[in-house]
């Protein structure tokens, strides 16, 4: 076969990034092989790692796809659908090679996702989501691709194809506590938020409506928030201890020095300063020659509020619960640390133990989280705004 | 009818309005005029009691405006201000509704006022009723502003500047359209603007503001003819002052018998463009549609009133 290199100008900038990062991808070792969970491993690559020829038609189908996408031409479907088909591909690869690799009846031995895999993946990934963006989807059918892709997700790990990889071999270890732990997560995340609307946005009108209340108010949140994360955390252990063990009824209530209580706590304190800034800079962003008519025309001050400066406003809130939620999702790692539950259990217990596998049964579901949070927020506010303009000619 | 009386504001000890009284009889038009930091604003706004006056009262009808709840005051006058404020998330309908529905009108009483306001200033409600303000023309923005302000039939309207924003041609037809409908409504109307052209135009009587302090309540002849101080007449432009004052009579007011050539023009003209018809075709008369003739002579005449 004879290969004629396309003109440069033919090339996809975007696709040679993700051809370069597939093809260190195959070239890595695809998952390591580790007689037990925590020494260190032997990384296998591909070709060996399947059985028979199965890796050859693997890498092949990869490098084909990863070289389709060289090409600056090509339709977006295509790529879309080339891209998700890697996904898979590498996917099936895993799979197959923990079940190839994993000895009959050995149940100390683990095989892992390694460099090559998480690069396979990521070019992958990447190519989607590249292709996506191009193709610029409405609200609703970007909705449905992000439920497709979770459905998708959980199908792949319901399907137990993956269960003899190291993280699942965990999972199935722990597959009680890592419910309970995604309830944790959730409502540490959550529940936080929740808090800190209840008191932040109040807490914003206040100062929006006090302007000597602004400067303390923001200086003392902005202080809270350059606090390190496990420094804030590791705070709450002391006083809160104090607290449930001299006021009365204090520890009835769920105070504790360490536990859920305050893990939350923390999050809630730094959850604190995007809500009520982002609620303050949306209300003084309303157009003065707006509040001004409405006043003038017979409004009550709380009437103005409530109809005109919070609707206008609701935007830029918005976004804070964006903004606190991806963050709250991916610091409450962190309440591991003290007892709080939630995916950090399973990072510190991995980090303890120096098992890597344990650390990612927490990390990935993390970023999973966080991911989904912030593309299902974003639907959100942009559904919302587009409802402003509705009537848009 | 509306009475200042002996009205003043200090802001910390400086009077930005010092003791003003004047009245504004009912469908009157009143236009505060003065160079910005003259205090008319400051004056209107103390009207709706947006501004509390620090001494002085504002009498509606019979009605001292100190002693109703500010909201409730607000909601008897009509307020319309320079950029229009209207509510960028409320549709045009929902806008022009929001003083009727403060005053818990019927929802059908609501929409039958929708509908005739909108017709009134020319806005088809089929086509722009369930718009945003930002799809409309600057233009149309404006004449929504002020259809939300009469939506209530208040007997009372507060202008603040409100064509500042549009451009000459756009103003002179609101201008125009402002006058028309408040005739026709019987609207009592204070107007605060920096344009003398625009008092003149607008306002039965023009009162002129310096400093805080009433300079000159008067009609726009008396403005230019007889200015009260050297700060109205720099005001109203010695330049200006003979176009000015043409400008606030119409053809009908010297139409004479006689002949002349030339196509008719309608009585209704001013006198100000009859001049410079007559300027810029270097004639001497001009035939008035219905009989008669406007003389350059006449015009001279009549112009030369304020240079004496």
């Amino acid at each position: 076969m004879r290969f004629a290199l396309p003109p440069l100008s033919a090339l996809s900038p975007t696709g040679l990034l993700f051809a370069a990062t597939g093809a260190i991808g195959l070239w890595l070792p695809l998952v390591q092989f580790k007689p037990n969970r925590i020494v260190a491993g032997q990384g296998v690559d591909l070709i060996a790692a399947l059985p028979g020829p199965a890796g050859w038609a693997v890498a092949l189908g990869m490098a084909a796809i990863l070289a389709l996408g060289l090409a600056a031409g090509r339709g977006l479907g295509l790529r879309l659908g080339l891209a998700v088909l890697g996904l898979g591909l590498s996917l099936f690869a895993l799979g197959l090679a923990a079940r190839g690799l994993m000895p009959e009846g050995n149940r100390m031995a683990r095989v892992s996702p390694a460099a090559g895999f998480w690069l396979q993946f990521l070019a992958f990934a990447l190519m989607a989501t590249d292709a996506l963006a191009r193709l610029r989807p409405g609200i609703r059918t970007r909705a449905a691709i992000l439920a497709g892709a979770v459905a998708a997700g959980t199908g792949v790990l319901a399907s137990g194809w993956l269960d003899r990889t190291s993280v699942m071999i965990e999972y199935a270890a722990r597959a009680e506590m890592f419910s309970r732990s995604l309830w944790q997560h959730l409502l540490l995340a959550f529940g936080s938020l929740g808090l800190a609307f209840i008191v932040g946005l109040p807490l914003g009108i206040a100062i929006f409506m006090a302007r000597p209340l602004r400067k303390p108010v923001l200086t003392l949140l902005n202080m809270l928030q350059t606090i390190p994360s496990l420094a804030l955390f590791g705070i709450m252990i002391p006083i809160f201890g104090w607290v449930a063990a001299h006021v009365p009824g204090a520890a009835d209530l769920g105070v504790a020095g360490i536990g859920p209580f305050p893990a939350l706590m923390a999050l809630f304190l730094y959850a604190l300063l995007p809500v009520v800034s982002n609620t303050w800079v949306g209300l003084s962003s309303v157009s003065p020659a707006v509040r001004d008519a409405a006043l003038g025309i017979g409004m009550t001050p709380a009437q103005v509020l409530r109809q005109v400066e919070l609707p206008l406003a609701l935007p830029v809130v918005l976004a804070a619960v964006r903004i606190v939620l991806v963050q709250n999702i991916g610091l409450a790692v962190i309440a591991g640390l003290i007892g709080g539950g939630g995916f950090g259990s399973f990072v510190f217990q991995g980090l303890n133990q120096t098992a890597m596998d344990l650390i990612l049964l927490g990390a990935l579901p993390t970023i999973f989280l966080a991911l989904v949070a912030g593309i299902g927020l974003d639907l959100v506010i942009e559904t919302l705004s587009r409802q402003k303009h509705r009537s848009t000619p | 009818m509306i009475r200042l009386d002996h009205l003043s504001k200090l802001y910390s000890g400086r009077a930005v309005v010092e003791d003003v009284s004047l009245t504004v009889e009912t469908g009157q038009i009143a236009a505060l005029v003065g160079t910005s930091g003259s205090g008319k604003t400051t004056l209107l706004r103390m009207i709706n009691r947006l501004v509390e006056p620090t001494k002085g009262r504002v009498w509606i009808g019979d009605t001292d405006a100190a002693k109703i709840e500010p909201h409730l005051l607000r909601r008897r006058i009509g307020y319309a201000i320079q950029g229009h404020g209207l509510f960028p998330h409320r549709t045009v309908g929902e806008n022009i509704a929001i003083v009727p529905r403060l005053l818990g009108w019927r929802e059908a009483e609501i929409s039958a006022r929708i509908d005739e306001l909108m017709q009134l200033f020319d806005l088809d409600p089929a086509v722009y009723r369930d718009r945003l303000p930002h799809a409309l023309s600057g233009g149309q923005q404006q004449r929504v502003g002020v259809a939300r302000a009469l939506a209530a039939r208040p007997e009372l309207l507060l202008m603040d500047e409100p064509f500042g924003a549009l451009d000459p041609v756009i103003r002179a037809k609101a201008q125009d359209d402002l006058r028309a409908i408040q005739r026709q409504l019987g609207t009592t109307l204070v107007i605060v603007t920096h344009d003398m052209e625009e008092a003149i135009q607008l306002g039965d009587r023009i009162a002129v503001m310096d400093k805080g302090r009433l300079l000159q309540f008067a009609p726009p002849s008396e403005i230019l003819t007889a200015p009260a101080t050297p700060f109205v007449e720099a005001l109203v432009g010695a330049a200006e002052r003979p176009f000015r004052l043409l400008s606030l009579s119409t053809v009908d007011a010297l139409r004479e018998p006689g002949e002349a050539p030339g196509t008719p023009i309608n009585p209704d003209t001013s006198l100000r463009e009859a001049l410079a018809l007559c300027l810029w075709e270097g004639r001497a008369a001009l035939p008035v549609s219905g009989g008669g003739i406007v003389t350059l002579a006449a015009l001279q005449a009549r112009a030369e009133g304020a240079s004496r």
